[in-house]
Protein backbone atom coordinates (compact mmCIF):
# COMPACT_ATOMS: atom_id res chain seq x y z
CA UNK A 1 0.00 0.00 0.00
CA UNK A 2 1.30 3.42 -0.91
CA UNK A 3 0.73 6.23 1.57
CA UNK A 4 0.25 9.92 0.84
CA UNK A 5 0.34 12.51 3.59
CA UNK A 6 -2.74 14.73 3.26
CA UNK A 7 -2.17 18.16 4.84
CA UNK A 8 -5.72 18.02 6.23
CA UNK A 9 -6.21 14.33 7.07
CA UNK A 10 -2.72 12.98 7.66
CA UNK A 11 -1.28 9.81 6.11
CA UNK A 12 -3.85 7.94 3.98
CA UNK A 13 -3.85 5.16 1.38
CA UNK A 14 -3.06 6.56 -2.10
CA UNK A 15 -6.31 5.02 -3.36
CA UNK A 16 -8.19 7.73 -1.46
CA UNK A 17 -6.62 10.42 -3.64
CA UNK A 18 -7.18 11.64 -7.19
CA UNK A 19 -4.54 13.24 -9.38
CA UNK A 20 -5.39 16.77 -10.53
CA UNK A 21 -2.61 17.80 -12.92
CA UNK A 22 0.58 19.87 -12.88
CA UNK A 23 0.63 23.13 -10.93
CA UNK A 24 0.82 25.91 -13.54
CA UNK A 25 -0.42 29.49 -13.90
CA UNK A 26 -4.18 29.67 -14.49
CA UNK A 27 -5.26 31.97 -17.35
CA UNK A 28 -7.51 34.91 -16.52
CA UNK A 29 -11.23 34.13 -16.73
CA UNK A 30 -11.52 36.28 -19.87
CA UNK A 31 -8.31 35.02 -21.49
CA UNK A 32 -8.61 33.97 -25.17
CA UNK A 33 -9.95 30.46 -25.75
CA UNK A 34 -6.66 29.01 -27.08
CA UNK A 35 -4.99 30.00 -23.77
CA UNK A 36 -7.59 28.02 -21.88
CA UNK A 37 -7.26 25.09 -24.31
CA UNK A 38 -3.51 25.18 -23.74
CA UNK A 39 -4.01 25.21 -19.97
CA UNK A 40 -6.47 22.31 -19.99
CA UNK A 41 -4.98 19.99 -22.62
CA UNK A 42 -1.22 20.62 -22.95
CA UNK A 43 1.22 19.51 -20.28
CA UNK A 44 4.95 19.65 -19.62
CA UNK A 45 4.89 15.93 -18.73
CA UNK A 46 8.64 15.81 -18.07
CA UNK A 47 10.51 13.34 -15.87
CA UNK A 48 11.91 14.64 -12.57
CA UNK A 49 10.46 16.46 -9.58
CA UNK A 50 7.09 18.04 -10.25
CA UNK A 51 4.48 20.00 -8.28
CA UNK A 52 0.98 18.61 -8.73
CA UNK A 53 -2.59 19.16 -7.61
CA UNK A 54 -4.09 16.25 -5.68
CA UNK A 55 -7.56 15.74 -4.20
CA UNK A 56 -8.38 13.78 -1.07
CA UNK A 57 -11.63 12.39 -2.45
CA UNK A 58 -13.58 11.54 0.74
CA UNK A 59 -13.12 15.05 2.11
CA UNK A 60 -12.99 16.95 -1.22
CA UNK A 61 -9.78 18.62 -0.06
CA UNK A 62 -7.38 19.97 -2.73
CA UNK A 63 -3.70 20.36 -1.95
CA UNK A 64 -0.28 20.38 -3.62
CA UNK A 65 2.18 17.46 -3.67
CA UNK A 66 5.83 17.55 -4.68
CA UNK A 67 6.51 14.22 -6.37
CA UNK A 68 9.42 12.64 -8.20
CA UNK A 69 7.51 11.33 -11.22
CA UNK A 70 10.37 9.04 -12.18
CA UNK A 71 10.67 7.18 -8.86
CA UNK A 72 7.09 7.84 -7.64
CA UNK A 73 8.45 9.19 -4.33
CA UNK A 74 6.20 11.75 -2.68
CA UNK A 75 8.64 14.35 -1.39
CA UNK A 76 6.27 16.79 0.33
CA UNK A 77 2.64 17.84 0.48
CA UNK A 78 1.32 21.25 1.54
CA UNK A 79 -1.80 23.39 1.69
CA UNK A 80 -2.26 25.54 -1.41
CA UNK A 81 -2.33 28.74 0.67
CA UNK A 82 1.05 27.88 2.26
CA UNK A 83 4.40 28.76 0.73
CA UNK A 84 5.97 25.74 -1.04
CA UNK A 85 8.58 23.97 1.14
CA UNK B 1 25.71 -34.62 -29.41
CA UNK B 2 23.82 -34.95 -32.69
CA UNK B 3 26.31 -35.31 -35.52
CA UNK B 4 24.51 -32.73 -37.58
CA UNK B 5 25.73 -30.05 -35.15
CA UNK B 6 29.29 -31.14 -35.74
CA UNK B 7 28.74 -30.93 -39.48
CA UNK B 8 27.55 -27.33 -39.19
CA UNK B 9 30.37 -26.42 -36.82
CA UNK B 10 32.95 -27.63 -39.30
CA UNK B 11 31.24 -26.21 -42.39
CA UNK B 12 31.69 -22.68 -43.69
CA UNK B 13 28.04 -21.64 -43.68
CA UNK B 14 27.10 -19.53 -40.69
CA UNK B 15 23.67 -18.18 -39.88
CA UNK B 16 23.45 -14.63 -41.17
CA UNK B 17 22.91 -11.71 -38.84
CA UNK B 18 19.34 -10.57 -39.16
CA UNK B 19 20.30 -6.95 -38.74
CA UNK B 20 23.74 -5.63 -39.69
CA UNK B 21 26.02 -4.69 -36.79
CA UNK B 22 25.97 -0.99 -35.88
CA UNK B 23 28.60 1.14 -37.50
CA UNK B 24 29.76 4.65 -36.72
CA UNK B 25 27.05 7.27 -37.14
CA UNK B 26 27.33 9.18 -40.41
CA UNK B 27 27.66 12.98 -40.12
CA UNK B 28 24.23 13.44 -41.68
CA UNK B 29 21.05 11.66 -42.78
CA UNK B 30 18.07 12.66 -44.89
CA UNK B 31 15.75 11.34 -42.22
CA UNK B 32 16.48 10.61 -38.56
CA UNK B 33 13.89 8.46 -36.80
CA UNK B 34 13.97 8.70 -33.01
CA UNK B 35 12.75 5.47 -31.40
CA UNK B 36 13.29 1.90 -32.54
CA UNK B 37 9.92 0.51 -31.54
CA UNK B 38 7.48 -1.00 -34.01
CA UNK B 39 6.32 2.43 -35.18
CA UNK B 40 9.77 3.88 -35.90
CA UNK B 41 10.94 0.70 -37.63
CA UNK B 42 7.78 0.43 -39.74
CA UNK B 43 8.19 4.03 -40.85
CA UNK B 44 11.81 3.29 -41.80
CA UNK B 45 10.72 0.28 -43.85
CA UNK B 46 8.01 2.14 -45.79
CA UNK B 47 10.29 5.16 -46.36
CA UNK B 48 12.71 2.80 -48.09
CA UNK B 49 10.18 0.60 -49.83
CA UNK B 50 7.44 3.02 -50.90
CA UNK B 51 9.51 6.15 -51.41
CA UNK B 52 13.07 4.99 -52.12
CA UNK B 53 14.41 7.07 -49.20
CA UNK B 54 17.21 5.02 -47.66
CA UNK B 55 19.63 7.56 -46.21
CA UNK B 56 17.79 7.01 -42.94
CA UNK B 57 18.95 6.29 -39.38
CA UNK B 58 16.76 4.81 -36.68
CA UNK B 59 18.19 5.83 -33.28
CA UNK B 60 17.12 3.68 -30.35
CA UNK B 61 18.31 4.35 -26.80
CA UNK B 62 17.92 0.71 -25.70
CA UNK B 63 17.24 -2.27 -27.89
CA UNK B 64 14.80 -2.81 -30.76
CA UNK B 65 11.22 -3.09 -29.66
CA UNK B 66 12.19 -2.92 -25.98
CA UNK B 67 9.61 -0.21 -25.25
CA UNK B 68 5.86 -0.67 -25.41
CA UNK B 69 6.24 -2.78 -28.52
CA UNK B 70 7.49 -5.69 -26.41
CA UNK B 71 5.16 -4.95 -23.51
CA UNK B 72 1.77 -4.82 -25.16
CA UNK B 73 -0.88 -7.50 -25.10
CA UNK B 74 -0.87 -7.77 -28.89
CA UNK B 75 -4.56 -7.14 -29.59
CA UNK B 76 -5.48 -5.98 -33.09
CA UNK B 77 -9.00 -4.71 -33.87
CA UNK B 78 -10.78 -1.92 -35.73
CA UNK B 79 -14.17 -1.67 -33.97
CA UNK B 80 -13.63 1.88 -32.71
CA UNK B 81 -16.29 4.57 -32.38
CA UNK B 82 -15.20 7.59 -34.46
CA UNK B 83 -15.25 7.36 -38.27
CA UNK B 84 -11.70 8.81 -38.34
CA UNK B 85 -10.44 6.10 -36.00
CA UNK B 86 -12.29 3.21 -37.63
CA UNK B 87 -11.02 4.15 -41.09
CA UNK B 88 -7.45 4.30 -39.82
CA UNK B 89 -7.43 1.04 -37.83
CA UNK B 90 -9.24 -0.74 -40.67
CA UNK B 91 -6.38 0.12 -43.01
CA UNK B 92 -3.95 -1.27 -40.42
CA UNK B 93 -5.80 -4.59 -40.26
CA UNK B 94 -5.71 -4.82 -44.04
CA UNK B 95 -1.92 -4.44 -43.89
CA UNK B 96 -1.71 -7.02 -41.08
CA UNK B 97 -3.53 -9.57 -43.28
CA UNK B 98 -0.51 -9.92 -45.55
CA UNK B 99 2.26 -8.68 -43.27
CA UNK B 100 3.95 -12.07 -42.79
CA UNK B 101 4.19 -12.47 -46.58
CA UNK B 102 5.23 -8.86 -47.14
CA UNK B 103 8.07 -9.13 -44.61
CA UNK B 104 8.75 -12.84 -45.16
CA UNK B 105 8.73 -13.01 -41.38
CA UNK B 106 6.05 -14.81 -39.39
CA UNK B 107 4.18 -12.26 -37.29
CA UNK B 108 1.65 -14.93 -36.23
CA UNK B 109 -1.38 -12.84 -37.15
CA UNK B 110 -4.24 -14.87 -35.70
CA UNK B 111 -7.93 -14.02 -35.96
CA UNK B 112 -9.67 -15.05 -32.76
CA UNK B 113 -12.81 -12.94 -32.63
CA UNK B 114 -13.29 -10.13 -30.12
CA UNK B 115 -16.18 -9.65 -27.68
CA UNK B 116 -16.69 -6.36 -25.84
CA UNK B 117 -19.12 -7.26 -23.07
CA UNK B 118 -21.94 -4.97 -22.03
CA UNK B 119 -23.27 -5.15 -18.47
CA UNK B 120 -25.58 -2.12 -18.52
CA UNK B 121 -28.14 -0.58 -20.87
CA UNK B 122 -25.82 2.39 -21.32
CA UNK B 123 -23.02 0.08 -22.45
CA UNK B 124 -25.40 -1.69 -24.88
CA UNK B 125 -26.25 1.71 -26.35
CA UNK B 126 -22.55 2.51 -26.90
CA UNK B 127 -22.04 -0.92 -28.51
CA UNK B 128 -24.95 -0.30 -30.88
CA UNK B 129 -23.44 3.04 -31.83
CA UNK B 130 -20.06 1.42 -32.46
CA UNK B 131 -21.62 -1.40 -34.51
CA UNK B 132 -23.40 1.11 -36.77
CA UNK B 133 -20.28 3.24 -37.34
CA UNK B 134 -18.24 0.08 -37.96
CA UNK B 135 -20.68 -1.44 -40.44
CA UNK B 136 -21.05 1.83 -42.28
CA UNK B 137 -17.30 1.81 -42.89
CA UNK B 138 -17.18 -1.87 -43.84
CA UNK B 139 -15.84 -3.31 -40.58
CA UNK B 140 -17.34 -6.62 -39.42
CA UNK B 141 -19.03 -5.74 -36.14
CA UNK B 142 -22.43 -6.56 -34.67
CA UNK B 143 -24.44 -6.56 -31.45
CA UNK B 144 -25.10 -9.99 -30.00
CA UNK B 145 -27.37 -10.93 -27.10
CA UNK B 146 -26.46 -12.94 -24.02
CA UNK B 147 -27.43 -16.28 -25.64
CA UNK B 148 -25.12 -15.66 -28.55
CA UNK B 149 -22.29 -14.59 -26.21
CA UNK B 150 -22.69 -17.89 -24.36
CA UNK B 151 -22.62 -19.79 -27.67
CA UNK B 152 -19.46 -18.04 -28.91
CA UNK B 153 -17.58 -18.38 -25.63
CA UNK B 154 -19.15 -21.20 -23.56
CA UNK B 155 -16.66 -20.84 -20.70
CA UNK B 156 -17.82 -17.32 -19.77
CA UNK B 157 -19.77 -17.01 -16.54
CA UNK B 158 -23.25 -16.01 -17.75
CA UNK B 159 -24.83 -16.30 -14.30
CA UNK B 160 -27.17 -13.49 -13.21
CA UNK B 161 -25.93 -13.96 -9.62
CA UNK B 162 -23.04 -11.52 -10.03
CA UNK B 163 -22.72 -7.78 -9.51
CA UNK B 164 -22.70 -7.07 -13.25
CA UNK B 165 -24.42 -9.81 -15.32
CA UNK B 166 -23.56 -9.93 -19.03
CA UNK B 167 -26.42 -8.49 -21.11
CA UNK B 168 -24.81 -8.79 -24.52
CA UNK B 169 -21.71 -7.79 -26.44
CA UNK B 170 -20.21 -6.10 -29.45
CA UNK B 171 -18.88 -8.96 -31.56
CA UNK B 172 -15.95 -8.25 -33.89
CA UNK B 173 -15.28 -11.60 -35.58
CA UNK B 174 -12.03 -10.40 -37.21
CA UNK B 175 -10.44 -9.27 -33.91
CA UNK B 176 -6.91 -10.71 -33.84
CA UNK B 177 -3.55 -10.94 -32.13
CA UNK B 178 -0.06 -10.82 -33.61
CA UNK B 179 3.37 -11.46 -32.18
CA UNK B 180 4.52 -7.99 -31.23
CA UNK B 181 8.28 -8.38 -31.29
CA UNK B 182 8.12 -10.23 -34.61
CA UNK B 183 6.45 -7.14 -36.07
CA UNK B 184 9.34 -4.95 -34.91
CA UNK B 185 11.97 -7.45 -36.00
CA UNK B 186 10.38 -8.09 -39.39
CA UNK B 187 10.26 -4.37 -40.20
CA UNK B 188 13.81 -3.85 -38.88
CA UNK B 189 15.25 -6.65 -40.93
CA UNK B 190 13.62 -5.61 -44.20
CA UNK B 191 14.40 -1.93 -43.64
CA UNK B 192 18.06 -2.77 -42.98
CA UNK B 193 18.16 -4.85 -46.15
CA UNK B 194 17.13 -1.76 -48.10
CA UNK B 195 19.93 0.31 -46.58
CA UNK B 196 18.35 1.91 -43.51
CA UNK B 197 20.84 2.15 -40.61
CA UNK B 198 19.61 0.95 -37.25
CA UNK B 199 21.59 2.19 -34.25
CA UNK B 200 20.76 0.67 -30.89
CA UNK B 201 22.09 2.04 -27.59
CA UNK B 202 21.99 5.49 -29.13
CA UNK B 203 19.94 7.95 -27.11
CA UNK B 204 18.78 11.26 -28.51
CA UNK B 205 19.63 13.95 -25.94
CA UNK B 206 18.75 17.17 -27.76
CA UNK B 207 18.01 18.96 -31.01
CA UNK B 208 19.76 21.91 -32.64
CA UNK B 209 16.92 24.20 -33.70
CA UNK B 210 17.45 27.12 -36.04
CA UNK B 211 14.37 29.22 -36.75
CA UNK B 212 11.62 26.72 -37.37
CA UNK B 213 13.87 23.81 -38.38
CA UNK B 214 15.78 21.10 -36.59
CA UNK B 215 19.22 21.11 -38.15
CA UNK B 216 20.88 18.39 -36.10
CA UNK B 217 20.19 15.71 -33.55
CA UNK B 218 22.45 15.35 -30.50
CA UNK B 219 22.98 11.80 -29.32
CA UNK B 220 25.03 9.92 -26.75
CA UNK B 221 27.27 8.94 -29.69
CA UNK B 222 27.70 12.40 -31.15
CA UNK B 223 25.84 14.88 -33.26
CA UNK B 224 24.24 14.14 -36.63
CA UNK B 225 22.80 16.63 -39.10
CA UNK B 226 19.38 15.80 -40.44
CA UNK B 227 16.97 16.68 -43.21
CA UNK B 228 13.87 15.65 -41.34
CA UNK B 229 13.15 14.18 -37.92
CA UNK B 230 10.40 11.71 -37.09
CA UNK B 231 9.91 10.91 -33.43
CA UNK B 232 8.11 7.72 -32.37
CA UNK B 233 9.03 7.32 -28.71
CA UNK B 234 5.68 6.51 -27.03
CA UNK B 235 5.99 7.16 -23.26
CA UNK B 236 8.94 9.53 -23.82
CA UNK B 237 7.08 11.67 -26.39
CA UNK B 238 6.84 14.81 -24.23
CA UNK B 239 10.48 14.56 -23.21
CA UNK B 240 11.75 14.26 -26.78
CA UNK B 241 9.33 16.86 -28.20
CA UNK B 242 10.32 19.12 -25.32
CA UNK B 243 13.92 19.05 -26.61
CA UNK B 244 12.55 20.75 -29.73
CA UNK B 245 10.46 23.18 -27.67
CA UNK B 246 7.18 21.49 -28.62
CA UNK B 247 4.54 20.90 -25.93
CA UNK B 248 2.14 17.98 -26.40
CA UNK B 249 -1.39 17.11 -25.24
CA UNK B 250 0.02 14.03 -23.53
CA UNK B 251 0.40 12.57 -20.06
CA UNK B 252 2.62 9.54 -19.45
CA UNK B 253 0.76 6.98 -17.35
CA UNK B 254 1.80 3.37 -16.70
CA UNK B 255 -0.27 0.56 -18.17
CA UNK B 256 0.14 -2.84 -16.55
CA UNK B 257 -0.49 -6.37 -17.74
CA UNK B 258 0.16 -9.93 -16.61
CA UNK B 259 0.05 -13.56 -17.76
CA UNK B 260 -1.01 -16.73 -15.96
CA UNK B 261 0.58 -20.14 -16.02
CA UNK B 262 -0.19 -22.03 -19.22
CA UNK B 263 -3.53 -23.85 -19.25
CA UNK B 264 -5.12 -26.19 -21.77
CA UNK B 265 -6.95 -24.20 -24.43
CA UNK B 266 -10.33 -23.05 -23.10
CA UNK B 267 -10.78 -19.59 -24.60
CA UNK B 268 -10.92 -18.73 -28.32
CA UNK B 269 -11.89 -15.06 -28.33
CA UNK B 270 -10.48 -11.89 -26.88
CA UNK B 271 -12.86 -10.85 -24.07
CA UNK B 272 -13.06 -7.21 -22.97
CA UNK B 273 -15.24 -5.63 -20.33
CA UNK B 274 -15.23 -1.85 -20.17
CA UNK B 275 -17.47 -1.77 -17.10
CA UNK B 276 -15.25 -4.24 -15.24
CA UNK B 277 -12.01 -2.64 -16.49
CA UNK B 278 -10.46 -5.87 -17.68
CA UNK B 279 -9.62 -7.94 -20.73
CA UNK B 280 -8.27 -11.44 -21.34
CA UNK B 281 -7.23 -13.80 -24.13
CA UNK B 282 -5.36 -17.10 -24.20
CA UNK B 283 -2.06 -17.23 -26.03
CA UNK B 284 -0.83 -20.02 -28.29
CA UNK B 285 1.23 -21.21 -25.30
CA UNK B 286 -1.90 -21.45 -23.17
CA UNK B 287 -1.15 -18.46 -20.95
CA UNK B 288 -4.00 -16.10 -20.11
CA UNK B 289 -2.90 -12.61 -21.15
CA UNK B 290 -4.70 -10.07 -18.98
CA UNK B 291 -4.86 -6.34 -18.51
CA UNK B 292 -7.10 -3.38 -17.74
CA UNK B 293 -7.09 0.40 -17.78
CA UNK B 294 -4.10 2.67 -17.08
CA UNK B 295 -2.89 3.39 -13.54
CA UNK B 296 -4.74 6.06 -11.56
CA UNK B 297 -1.97 8.66 -11.89
CA UNK B 298 0.99 9.58 -14.16
CA UNK B 299 4.49 8.20 -13.77
CA UNK B 300 7.53 8.32 -16.05
CA UNK B 301 8.78 4.83 -15.28
CA UNK B 302 7.28 1.39 -15.69
CA UNK B 303 6.65 -0.53 -12.49
CA UNK B 304 4.21 -3.19 -11.33
CA UNK B 305 1.86 -2.84 -8.37
CA UNK B 306 -0.16 -5.15 -6.17
CA UNK B 307 -3.14 -2.78 -6.41
CA UNK B 308 -3.37 -3.42 -10.13
CA UNK B 309 -3.35 -7.18 -9.72
CA UNK B 310 -5.94 -7.16 -6.94
CA UNK B 311 -8.25 -4.82 -8.80
CA UNK B 312 -7.96 -6.74 -12.03
CA UNK B 313 -8.53 -10.15 -10.51
CA UNK B 314 -11.54 -9.07 -8.47
CA UNK B 315 -13.28 -8.37 -11.77
CA UNK B 316 -11.76 -11.18 -13.81
CA UNK B 317 -13.10 -13.75 -11.39
CA UNK B 318 -16.65 -12.56 -12.06
CA UNK B 319 -16.15 -13.51 -15.71
CA UNK B 320 -14.11 -16.69 -15.11
CA UNK B 321 -14.55 -17.84 -11.47
CA UNK B 322 -12.49 -21.01 -11.98
CA UNK B 323 -9.34 -18.95 -12.66
CA UNK B 324 -9.17 -18.28 -8.90
CA UNK B 325 -6.63 -21.08 -8.37
CA UNK B 326 -4.42 -20.27 -11.35
CA UNK B 327 -1.06 -18.71 -10.45
CA UNK B 328 0.26 -15.68 -12.29
CA UNK B 329 3.64 -16.06 -13.94
CA UNK B 330 4.68 -12.56 -14.93
CA UNK B 331 3.55 -9.00 -14.38
CA UNK B 332 4.94 -5.91 -16.09
CA UNK B 333 4.19 -2.35 -17.17
CA UNK B 334 4.84 0.07 -19.99
CA UNK B 335 4.63 3.85 -20.18
CA UNK B 336 1.52 4.85 -22.08
CA UNK B 337 1.44 8.25 -23.79
CA UNK B 338 -2.17 9.21 -23.07
CA UNK B 339 -4.12 11.93 -24.90
CA UNK B 340 -7.30 13.55 -23.53
CA UNK B 341 -9.50 12.05 -26.30
CA UNK B 342 -7.92 8.57 -26.51
CA UNK B 343 -6.82 9.20 -30.10
CA UNK B 344 -3.23 9.47 -31.32
CA UNK B 345 -1.23 12.52 -32.36
CA UNK B 346 0.30 12.29 -35.83
CA UNK B 347 1.67 14.50 -38.57
CA UNK B 348 3.75 17.68 -38.40
CA UNK B 349 4.45 19.78 -35.35
CA UNK B 350 4.93 23.55 -35.28
CA UNK B 351 8.46 23.06 -36.64
CA UNK B 352 8.96 22.73 -40.39
CA UNK B 353 10.78 19.38 -40.47
CA UNK B 354 9.67 17.73 -37.22
CA UNK B 355 7.17 14.90 -37.54
CA UNK B 356 5.40 13.25 -34.67
CA UNK B 357 3.91 9.82 -34.11
CA UNK B 358 2.70 9.76 -30.50
CA UNK B 359 -0.27 9.63 -28.19
CA UNK B 360 -0.53 5.91 -28.80
CA UNK B 361 -1.37 5.25 -25.18
CA UNK B 362 -2.72 1.78 -24.61
CA UNK B 363 -3.83 1.06 -28.18
CA UNK B 364 -0.97 1.67 -30.63
CA UNK B 365 0.36 -1.78 -31.42
CA UNK B 366 -2.47 -2.52 -33.83
CA UNK B 367 -1.66 0.70 -35.70
CA UNK B 368 2.00 -0.16 -36.30
CA UNK B 369 1.68 -0.98 -40.04
CA UNK B 370 -0.66 1.84 -41.05
CA UNK B 371 1.18 4.36 -38.93
CA UNK B 372 4.53 3.39 -40.43
CA UNK B 373 3.12 3.57 -43.93
CA UNK B 374 1.27 6.88 -43.54
CA UNK B 375 3.99 8.61 -41.50
CA UNK B 376 6.50 7.57 -44.18
CA UNK B 377 4.20 9.16 -46.77
CA UNK B 378 3.95 12.27 -44.61
CA UNK B 379 7.74 12.61 -44.30
CA UNK B 380 8.43 11.76 -47.94
CA UNK B 381 5.83 14.13 -49.44
CA UNK B 382 6.10 16.68 -46.60
CA UNK B 383 2.31 16.79 -46.68
CA UNK B 384 -0.03 15.33 -44.08
CA UNK B 385 -2.10 12.57 -45.76
CA UNK B 386 -5.89 12.91 -45.49
CA UNK B 387 -6.22 9.89 -43.25
CA UNK B 388 -3.95 11.58 -40.63
CA UNK B 389 -5.51 15.07 -40.78
CA UNK B 390 -7.93 14.57 -37.89
CA UNK B 391 -5.10 13.56 -35.55
CA UNK B 392 -3.02 16.75 -35.71
CA UNK B 393 -1.13 17.61 -32.54
CA UNK B 394 -2.77 21.02 -32.11
CA UNK B 395 -6.38 19.83 -32.55
CA UNK B 396 -7.18 20.55 -28.92
CA UNK B 397 -6.43 24.25 -29.39
CA UNK B 398 -9.57 24.40 -31.50
CA UNK B 399 -11.43 21.73 -29.49
CA UNK B 400 -11.47 19.30 -32.43
CA UNK B 401 -11.25 16.16 -30.36
CA UNK B 402 -11.52 12.69 -31.91
CA UNK B 403 -13.29 11.15 -28.92
CA UNK B 404 -12.48 7.46 -28.65
CA UNK B 405 -13.02 7.07 -24.89
CA UNK B 406 -16.10 4.92 -25.55
CA UNK B 407 -14.03 2.39 -27.48
CA UNK B 408 -10.49 2.69 -26.16
CA UNK B 409 -10.45 3.51 -22.46
CA UNK B 410 -10.20 -0.18 -21.58
CA UNK B 411 -9.31 -2.95 -23.94
CA UNK B 412 -6.27 -1.53 -25.66
C1 LIG C 1 0.87 -3.26 -20.99
C2 LIG C 1 0.51 -2.72 -22.34
C3 LIG C 1 -0.43 -3.39 -23.12
C4 LIG C 1 -0.78 -2.90 -24.39
N1 LIG C 1 -1.65 -3.63 -25.15
C5 LIG C 1 -1.93 -3.24 -26.42
C6 LIG C 1 -2.76 -4.04 -27.25
O1 LIG C 1 -3.23 -5.12 -26.84
N2 LIG C 1 -3.04 -3.60 -28.50
C7 LIG C 1 -2.54 -2.43 -28.98
O2 LIG C 1 -2.83 -2.08 -30.12
N3 LIG C 1 -1.71 -1.65 -28.22
C8 LIG C 1 -1.40 -2.03 -26.97
N4 LIG C 1 -0.55 -1.27 -26.18
C9 LIG C 1 -0.01 0.00 -26.73
C10 LIG C 1 1.19 -0.27 -27.62
O3 LIG C 1 2.11 -1.12 -26.96
C11 LIG C 1 1.94 1.01 -27.97
O4 LIG C 1 1.04 2.02 -28.33
C12 LIG C 1 2.89 0.79 -29.14
O5 LIG C 1 3.71 -0.32 -28.89
C13 LIG C 1 3.75 2.00 -29.38
O6 LIG C 1 4.77 1.65 -30.26
P1 LIG C 1 5.98 2.62 -30.50
O7 LIG C 1 6.85 1.97 -31.49
O8 LIG C 1 5.44 3.96 -30.81
O9 LIG C 1 6.65 2.75 -29.06
P2 LIG C 1 7.74 1.87 -28.29
O10 LIG C 1 7.67 0.45 -28.65
O11 LIG C 1 7.65 2.23 -26.85
O12 LIG C 1 9.08 2.42 -28.91
C14 LIG C 1 9.63 3.66 -28.56
C15 LIG C 1 11.11 3.49 -28.46
O13 LIG C 1 11.72 4.77 -28.34
C16 LIG C 1 12.88 4.62 -27.54
N5 LIG C 1 13.26 5.93 -27.03
C17 LIG C 1 12.65 6.69 -26.07
N6 LIG C 1 13.31 7.83 -25.86
C18 LIG C 1 14.37 7.83 -26.71
C19 LIG C 1 15.43 8.74 -26.98
N7 LIG C 1 15.55 9.91 -26.32
N8 LIG C 1 16.36 8.40 -27.93
C20 LIG C 1 16.26 7.22 -28.60
N9 LIG C 1 15.28 6.33 -28.39
C21 LIG C 1 14.34 6.63 -27.46
C22 LIG C 1 12.45 3.63 -26.46
O14 LIG C 1 13.58 2.98 -25.90
C23 LIG C 1 11.56 2.68 -27.25
O15 LIG C 1 12.21 1.51 -27.69
C24 LIG C 1 -0.18 -1.71 -24.89
C25 LIG C 1 0.75 -1.03 -24.11
C26 LIG C 1 1.12 -1.53 -22.85
C27 LIG C 1 2.14 -0.79 -22.05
Amino acid sequence: MKIMNCPLNGPRNISEFAYGGEVKPVPAADAPTPDWADYVYYHDNQPGIVREWWLHVPTSYWFVAVRDVTSDKIIATYRPEEAPP
Amino acid sequence: MPLVLLKHALGFARPQRQIPASRELKPSYDVVIVGGGGHGLAAAYYLAKDWGITNVAVLEKGWLGGGNTARNTAIVRSNYITPEGVRFYKESMELFETLSQELDFNVMYTKRGHLTLAHTDAAMRTMRWRAEVNKHLGVASEIVGADEVARIEPKLNMSRQVRWPILGALHHPVGATARHDAVAWGYARRAAERGVEIHQETEVTGFDVEGDRITAVQTTRGRVACGQVLQAVAGMSSKVAGMAGVKLPIRTIPLQACVSQPLKPFLDSIIVSGSLHCYIWQSQRGECVMGGAVDPYPLQAPRSTLDFKEGLMAHMLELFPYLADVPLMRQWAGMADMTPDFSPVMGKTSLENHYIDAGWGTWGFKATPVCGKRMAECVATQKVPDILQAFRFDRFKSFDQVGEAGAASVGT
